[in-house]
């Protein structure tokens, strides 16, 4: 797993084969590309998408996580975003949860922003901060049979909180949107788990 | 530094931190965040032994206004500790309760604002109400043990029933001169 190996991975497809067979997963997902790689794959009642609020992708999951024990909770999100959350994977292992995942959608650039390199990309391992704050599992994928494998993975209880990073290529494929509105997406998440709007 | 001891001279209607406890566990508060302050001391030790309370220490203050709409999202009412040093650092943040209708409650001790040693914690503390005005924040002060008690009651009922989002502001009168 060298740094230097590029990875030839489509978001789009490997996002797609991550949640193909999601069963009642609930997801969260990052500002940018993230949010329109999972509205992509199909709007759903158990998305919640941020379009802002970078960091706190991992952390509004773990909230969710806490309140939410019996269901699995996925956070996917990107390098950047992530990166902007640093210390609460260290929250997130003290937490120990054992209901939720960490997707990084890793393309090692800010690509919203015009594709800056981040630091990914330039030798800091989210997997190793990751096993270092104490998360149950950790891994690094690059091909479509490994993204599939781990889809099954993350349908499966865990020992504690787990994160992936999937290497995918820098590109920006053409924008999924899903609504901007917070207070519908919002209300439309938590009527999917049986509470009322206020 | 932290002293974790009650103040041995206050007396029990000065138990305000027992009394904040009643009033959020009758609230239905089932998560709690904090970056630990020395006037927070007494209420996270009664939270982290609360079995029905899942707790979380944090690294840094936004994290919890992350953690609170979560809990939101999966049904649970989540209050949010913090001293006013960390508001600087929820600021971006706050885009997600404001945006998105979040109930939000954070209990904010005031630091650099009275019988304050330590300049450093006086611009963030010049700044704390403003800048959650300016983030679109409701702002409410306590200055009494009694005044705090039901400030923290109402501020509950506008953040859980009325999708508000609140901060608290207990006065560092309130809580007494840092002991060294």
């Amino acid at each position: 797993m060298s740094m230097s190996v590029r990875s030839q991975l489509d978001r789009r497809a490997a996002v797609a084969a991550l949640l193909n067979s999601r069963k009642d997963t609930l997801v969260v997902s990052g500002l940018g590309s993230p949010t329109y790689d999972l509205h992509s794959v199909g709007d759903h009642d158990g998305n919640f998408y941020l379009w802002g609020a970078m960091g706190g992708a991992a952390l509004i999951a773990l909230g969710l996580a806490q309140a939410q024990p019996g269901k699995r909770v996925l956070a996917l999100t990107g390098d950047g975003e992530q990166l902007m959350g640093l210390g609460g994977i260290a929250t997130i292992g003290v937490a120990r949860p054992h209901n939720l995942d960490i997707v990084v959608i890793d393309n090692q650039h800010f690509g919203e922003t015009g594709m800056q390199a981040s630091h990914t990309g330039r030798g800091v391992d989210l997997t190793a901060i990751a096993t270092a704050c104490g998360f149950a599992v950790t891994g690094t994928v690059r091909t479509i049979e490994e993204v599939q494998r781990l889809a099954a993975k993350i349908t499966e209880p865990a020992e504690g909180p787990r994160l992936f990073v999937i290497k995918v290529l820098a590109e920006n494929p053409p924008r999924s949107l899903p609504s901007r509105d917070a207070v519908f997406i919002k209300n439309r998440f938590r009527a999917h788990l049986g509470f009322a709007a206020a | 530094m932290h002293s974790p001891q009650p103040n041995p001279d206050s007396h029990s209607s000065d138990d305000w931190p027992s009394e904040l406890f009643r009033v959020l566990k009758a609230a239905d508060v089932r998560q709690m965040s904090y970056v630990p302050d020395a006037g927070h001391s007494q209420l996270i030790r009664m939270f982290s032994a609360d079995r029905d309370v899942t707790t979380n220490v944090l690294t840094t203050e936004e994290e919890g206004i992350a953690i609170a709409a979560g809990a939101w999202l999966g049904g649970q009412r989540s209050v949010l500790l913090m001293q006013s040093s960390g508001v600087g650092n929820c600021i971006n943040m706050l885009s997600l309760s404001a945006i998105g209708r979040f109930p939000l409650l954070m209990l904010v001790t005031m630091r650099g604002e009275w019988a304050e040693f330590n300049p450093w914690q006086v611009p963030m503390s010049r700044a704390t109400q403003p800048s959650l005005e300016a983030i679109g924040l409701r702002v409410m002060r306590a200055e009494t043990a009694e005044d705090l008690v039901e400030t923290v009651e109402s501020a509950a009922s506008l953040a859980y029933e009325a999708d508000q989002q609140i901060a608290v502001l207990i006065g560092q009168r309130l809580i007494g001169k840092k002991k060294w």
